[in-house]
This record gives structure tokens, C-alpha cells and sequence, in this order.
């Protein structure tokens, strides 16, 4: 789980937060609340799941609950990869 | 009515321009001619025709003239009857001739058939109060010799720009910043933090600020006299009066014919010119409406001219099409493709003067170059019906939101926002769980910028580009400035008022009107004229109930039905499509220009200290891998570039080069 975490980290920092120091993101930080992903950010969120672990998101998958924040990746990818 | 425009034509030559001065504000000084010909040799793409000077040991003013029929007439400055007053003037006041009669029956003796002679002659009847009468589009200077003072004006919406910088012993003035950098090379040159912060915030800087220190600009509808004590005591003489309910109509369709009725007459007089004019035509209601009206009530001979991008997203020809076949005007058009626009950015930049975060205003910079490349001077355009008619989908949006916010729980009323923004190819709004949430439905409905909060919030991210130092220089946004000058116009006003009051405030004022407006058409000296901002129209459709604004969804209610017998059905139905014009695309990929390399550079990024070079080299890489980007990544790298360019044509390299000698000048005494 922990792996997953910096996984997701990773991708929030290089493609949204840029050059932004890791304080600027906690593990329950909202996407949104706090404006790091738009409206195309959660596209680029769903196409990374999919490409990095192989999975396939439905269109009822894709919610707040699921995306919305690193700790919700993380159980939404454990998840899906059982 | 072809006489009476032709009768105009003899009677008004017109002129578009450019100004500048400066004045003493200690003590008398020799004239300094040199100093207004580097001043006005900055804006001679505003008025390549010429140039006139005053200059005593006061003041000293400069204009840059286009000539468009009367090459012996029209030069400026203009004076009153004995002298104490001279006046630079940009713009027009379209009912000048109505205020000429008048002037002349109180006993005035005109010495020209210019409409800036109106405003010496109305100063002296009225004084301060003079911009009251006026109906048009204008930014002047005046210098009121038996006073020894100066005395600015700006139109009501801010059409024409106006700028003013404090330096030395000196107030220089001027329609372009760049005509101020150039009157002393010790006149410092340093990039704004607030302004630059509040652009990539409200999408432009706001009030008095520019995007340089020390350099303001006269706000929209407002005066400033210069005091003994040096000061400029700036009034505001005019606001957006937005109300939120009267009851005066007695009927939705007779509110619409009102409506037509005056907005015809603006069209009308903003005809009355000694060339022909032309109108921008996107396809969409509010350019169609215009054109219509011209086509319909006039005998005006009518070229449009529109926009077109090789990339079919964002492309309008189709409907553009439409309407010439129907209206049946002799039609011109530009394609853009993203090369164009990545090859004119930058010279877009040195013309806008503030960093900007989309592309949108070079396709219009290459439009003005159609329009005088046509032989045409002067257009008509759509601006400003979307903000006094309620047509934008932040208002939609603003709407279904205030209407989740009443029953939070629901789960249906979420859906309506799926309604929003269909012509996204990628959108939230697919899940109304993540609609609910984007949009902030829980924002409180009493916040004065309940409408525009999601749009900042998503603007405000891209702060996270800036370095520390400049965000500490920044200080905190603007918002409580914003909220200090808007309260008064804000209060009292329903959630929908609210939105457009601030739209037309920050957004039509700051950025359309100039950024994507003057600034635009200037560059080839083409001047835009905008029926649906004359005062008394915009007057009128601050007085509409709300309710009939934006019917249910249906945006420009009013103004569809005005023009329901005017216009084909497929327009008037059309869902609006805002005008964009492709960002990231443009600059990567294979019209990726050799010049990022330079502006983005990791020594450039610091020499200007604005942007980390560490996030801005993630950012690039991020589009080079997919160019198709959201809006947020668009509005930073399109943000990024304008500041960087910005800094290197007016900080690093400001070319005040001028001329031994300026061509074709007159000096008046």
C-alpha cells in the first residue's frame, strides 16, 4: 500500500504540482477542494490508472470516492487489483 | 440614410490615434521636444500618419494621427478660442454633432470639424462634467492653461487606454506604457507582482494596476484632476448600474423591441464615420445581431471579416457562412493555424503590455491586419453583450449552482450541470458526484464572488509556479482590494447581478476590451466600435429583470427575442460557443518555435524571477509529451510565456530607438 502511495505521489507531483514541496499534498488531500486536478486532470488520472495497472475504470467508478484523493487511489487500485 | 451618413462623411473627418505628454510638476522647464518624439514614435502604429506637438514650459503633449480622408485637417492638439485650453484625444464621441450645435447656438466659434474641439469648448461650459454628455469611446488629456493644470478622462467601459507614471519632477502620460518607457531611460522598468499574481487570479490585473510598477492606469468611467499638491484626485463619473429587479416592462417582447430600438441607434451612430465600416462576424448571435442591424436599417455597404482556425474545434466557418448567406455581405476571412499564432505571440505581447493566459487575442491581431490590408479602418463588433446580456456559461453556471446550494442533499438537481459546457471534449461533469464537488456547490451564496469562485480557485493553482521571493513581494491576492472597490456595486445585488457585474468589471474592461480589444486593433491602426457597450444600451440592460436575462438556461433571452425576425432560427438557437483559440497546441509539436527555447530558458526564468525554472521545465515536458492539455496547464504555460516575454521585450530589451527626425510632423503655438 505504502509503495502505491509514492506510486501515486509521484505522478500527483510531476504532472499537477510540478515543482511544488511535499507538504503541499497529504494522503487525504481533496483533488479538487483544493484545485490541483481539473476537469481534464481527472481524465489524465483515469488514463494513468489504466495504463500503469493494466485495469479498466467503468464510468460508475469514476467518483470523488475513488479518485479524489491519494489514500482513495490507493484503496481503489488495492481494490481493483484483487 | 445614405444621405445623411454621406453628409456626415464631409462634415466629420475622423481620427484615430495615439497620445502622450508630460508635466512639469515642480517648476517651468525648457520644452523638451525630443523627449515627446521618443513618447509618441512608441505608438506610431496607432496613428503612422503624422505627429503633433504642444510643448510650453508647463506641459507638453503629442499625438499620433491616422488620417483617413482630411490629410490637412484633424491635427492635434486642438485649443479653445483664446489658447488656455489644448486637448490630445484617442477615440470618438459619436454625438458630436448633436453637441457641436448646441455649443454653437451658446455662442462657440469652432475652429475645426473635429469631434475633439467639442471637448475644449464643452469643458469650458461644463467643466470636469463635460464627460457626462459624451457618448462614445475616448481616453484624453487637457491642459488647462489659466489653471496650470491637467485633467484626464476615460470612456465609461474603458475602450480606450490610459496611462500615467510619476517620475522625476515629471507626470508623463500616455495610451501605451511603452510610450512612457521611452520619455527617460532612468524611468524604471520593473515587472508588478500584485498585477502579474491578479492575472493568473481574476485573469487580469485590477483597478489602477498594471502589470509595471509605478506605472498605472486610469480606470474605466473615471476623471482625474491634478491637484497643486502634485496628486492626481481620480473621481469615478460613471459605473455599471446593475439592478436587480424593476418592474417598469409591461412585457418580455416589449423589453426586446425597446431593446432593439436603442441598440439600432448605437449602430447608427457608431456609422457615422468618413470611411465605410466593416463588422466582425464569429457566427455566433452577438456579431450576427450587429451585422444584421447594419444590413437591415442601413445603407452602409458592408464587409465582414472573421476568424477561422485550421483546427476544427475550434473553428467557426460553417456558421460564419450561414450568416453571410443570409444577411449577404461581401465576407473576408483569415485561417489560423498554430503556427500563425506561435509565430505572432510575441509581437502580441509587446502590444498587450500584461501577460495574458490564452492565445486568444493574436487570431485578432491578424484579423486587423485583414481588415487594413481590405482598405477598411474601422469596425463593428459584438463585444460586451455576453457580460450586460447574461450569455456567458459562468453565469449558467453560477445559476445551477445557487440552485444545488437550496436543496444540498439532492441528487438530481447535481445533474443539471451536466447540461454545462456540452462543447467540452473532456469534462467533469460526467459524474455528478465530481460536478457537485468541482463546482463548489457548497460555496456560501452570500459571498460577494460566489459566481467567479471556481474559476479563481482553478486559476489561483498555477501560483505554485511562482517563486517564493516573488510570492512574498506578491503579498496576498488582490481579492480584499477587489472587494473594497466592488462592495458598494455589489451590494444588494442577487447572485446572478453579482456575476456579471464582476465579469464586466475585471474581465470586459481589463482584458477584452484592451488585452483582446484596443491593443488588437490598434496594431494595424484599426479601430473597434461596440454598439452593445453605448452607455444608454448598457444602461438599459442593467434595468432587465433577472429573470428574463437568462431564461431558465436560455442565455440572452432579450436579445434573441429582439432579433427573432432578423436572424435565421439555427442562430438564434445556436448554444453559445465562447471564442478560444488552441494554446498549448500551437507551441508544441511541429510548430514548435525556436523561441521557447529562449523565453523558457532556465537563465532567462531567473534573470526575471517570477517563475521556479525547475516546475516550468516539468510543465514543458508535460506538453511536449501530449500537447492537448486541461485548462490549467493552458493557462500557465500560456501565463508563463506572456511574463517571460514580456520581461525580455520592456525590461531586459526595451528598444526606445527613435528616429533623428519624425516624418510628416506639425508643431502648434
Amino acid at each position: 500500500m505504502n509503495d502505491c502511495k509514492k506510486q501515486i505521489r509521484e505522478f500527483i507531483f510531476e504532472n499537477f504540482l510540478f515543482d511544488a514541496d511535499a507538504t503541499a499534498l497529504q494522503d487525504d488531500t481533496s483533488f479538487l477542494e483544493q484545485g490541483i486536478i481539473d476537469s481534464t486532470g481527472i481524465l489524465e488520472v483515469i488514463n494513468w490508472l489504466e495504463e500503469t495497472f493494466s485495469m479498466k475504470i467503468d464510468d460508475e467508478e469514476m467518483i470523488p470516492a475513488n479518485l479524489d484523493s491519494v489514500n482513495n487511489l490507493a484503496v481503489f487500485i488495492a481494490r481493483k487489483k484483487c | 440614410m445614405r444621405n445623411k451618413l454621406i453628409q456626415f462623411c464631409k462634415e466629420t473627418p475622423n481620427f484615430m490615434c495615439g497620445i502622450a505628454g508630460y508635466f512639469n510638476l515642480k517648476h517651468p522647464c525648457p520644452p523638451d521636444h525630443r523627449q515627446l518624439e521618443r513618447m509618441i514614435y512608441q505608438l506610431r502604429h496607432r496613428g503612422p500618419d503624422g505627429y503633433g506637438f504642444y510643448c510650453d514650459e508647463q506641459v507638453g503633449l503629442a499625438h499620433a494621427r491616422l488620417s483617413i480622408v482630411d490629410l490637412e485637417g484633424g491635427w492635434q492638439p486642438i485649443h479653445n478660442e483664446d489658447k488656455t485650453l489644448w486637448v490630445i484625444f484617442n477615440g470618438e464621441i459619436f454625438n458630436h454633432p448633436e453637441l457641436r450645435k448646441e455649443l454653437e447656438e451658446r455662442g462657440h466659434h469652432f475652429a475645426t470639424h473635429s469631434d475633439t474641439e467639442v471637448i475644449v469648448h464643452l469643458y469650458e461650459e461644463k467643466g470636469e462634467r463635460c464627460v457626462d454628455d459624451f457618448n462614445g469611446q475616448f481616453a484624453f488629456a487637457l491642459f488647462d492653461k489659466k489653471r496650470n493644470s491637467l485633467f484626464f478622462a476615460r470612456d465609461r467601459l474603458g475602450i480606450r487606454p490610459l496611462y500615467y507614471c510619476y517620475h522625476g519632477e515629471k507626470l508623463f502620460f500616455a495610451s501605451e506604457i511603452k510610450a512612457i518607457f521611452a520619455a527617460d531611460p532612468t524611468i524604471p522598468r520593473v515587472l508588478n507582482p500584485r498585477a502579474i499574481q491578479e492575472v493568473f487570479t481574476f485573469w487580469a490585473p485590477i483597478a489602477e494596476e498594471t502589470a509595471f510598477e509605478n506605472v498605472f492606469q486610469l480606470e474605466a468611467g473615471c476623471f482625474a484632476k491634478l491637484q497643486p499638491d502634485s496628486r492626481l484626485q481620480v473621481t469615478q463619473y460613471w459605473d455599471v448600474p446593475f439592478q436587480t429587479d424593476t418592474a417598469r416592462f409591461e412585457s418580455e417582447e416589449a423589453c426586446a423591441e425597446q431593446y432593439r430600438e436603442l441598440l439600432l441607434d448605437a449602430v447608427r451612430l457608431r456609422l457615422r464615420a468618413d470611411v465605410p465600416v466593416g463588422a466582425y462576424l464569429s457566427g455566433g448571435l452577438d456579431s450576427s445581431t450587429i451585422t444584421s442591424l447594419v444590413r437591415n436599417y442601413t445603407s452602409n455597404p458592408l464587409k465582414t471579416f472573421s476568424v477561422g482556425f485550421a483546427d476544427k474545434v475550434y473553428d467557426e466557418r460553417k456558421e460564419q457562412a450561414e450568416v453571410v448567406r443570409y444577411l449577404g455581405t461581401d465576407h473576408h476571412e483569415i485561417i489560423c493555424s498554430y503556427q500563425t499564432i506561435a509565430d505572432n505571440f510575441p509581437e502580441v505581447i509587446r502590444h498587450t503590455e500584461v501577460p495574458i493566459l490564452r492565445t486568444a487575442p493574436t487570431p485578432l491581431f491578424l484579423l486587423s491586419g485583414l481588415v487594413r490590408r481590405n482598405g477598411y479602418k474601422v469596425v463593428l463588433t459584438g463585444e460586451g453583450a455576453d457580460e450586460l446580456l447574461g450569455g456567458y456559461d459562468l453565469f449558467k453556471e453560477s445559476k445551477i449552482r445557487a440552485f444545488i446550494n437550496k436543496v444540498p442533499d439532492s441528487q438530481l438537481r447535481p445533474l443539471l450541470l451536466k447540461k454545462l459546457y456540452p462543447y467540452l471534449a473532456l469534462s467533469p461533469t460526467k459524474s455528478a458526484e465530481y460536478a457537485r464537488k468541482f463546482f463548489n456547490t457548497d460555496a456560501l451564496l452570500s459571498d460577494p464572488f460566489y459566481g467567479h469562485r471556481p474559476r479563481w480557485h482553478i486559476s489561483g493553482q498555477n501560483h505554485l509556479f511562482f517563486t517564493d521571493d516573488f510570492r512574498n513581494v506578491a503579498g496576498a491576492a488582490g481579492e480584499e482590494r477587489l472587494l473594497k472597490k466592488m462592495a458598494p456595486m455589489l451590494a444588494g445585488l442577487d447572485v446572478f447581478s453579482r456575476a456579471q457585474a464582476v465579469e464586466t468589471k475585471i474581465l470586459l474592461s481589463n482584458y477584452l476590451l484592451s488585452s483582446q480589444g484596443d491593443r488588437m486593433g490598434m496594431a494595424h491602426s484599426v479601430e473597434g466600435r461596440f454598439p452593445f457597450l453605448d452607455h444608454r444600451v448598457v444602461e438599459f440592460s442593467c434595468t432587465i429583470p433577472v429573470a428574463w436575462r437568462m431564461k431558465a438556461l436560455n442565455e440572452k433571452n432579450i436579445l434573441k427575442k429582439a432579433m427573432a425576425n432578423l436572424l435565421p432560427a439555427s442562430i438564434l438557437q445556436r448554444k453559445k460557443q465562447p471564442y478560444m483559440a488552441p494554446d498549448i497546441l500551437s507551441f508544441f509539436g511541429a510548430s514548435r518555435p525556436d523561441y521557447l527555447a529562449y523565453y523558457l530558458s532556465e537563465s532567462l526564468l531567473a534573470e526575471a524571477g517570477v517563475f521556479k525554472p525547475q516546475a516550468v521545465s516539468k510543465l514543458m515536458a508535460k506538453c511536449t509529451k501530449v500537447a492537448r492539455q486541461g485548462f490549467r496547464e493552458n493557462m500557465a504555460f500560456v501565463g508563463i510565456l506572456s511574463v517571460q516575454i514580456l520581461f525580455d521585450s520592456f525590461i531586459k530589451n526595451f528598444n526606445a530607438d527613435t528616429p533623428a527626425a519624425l516624418e510628416n510632423i506639425k508643431v502648434m503655438v
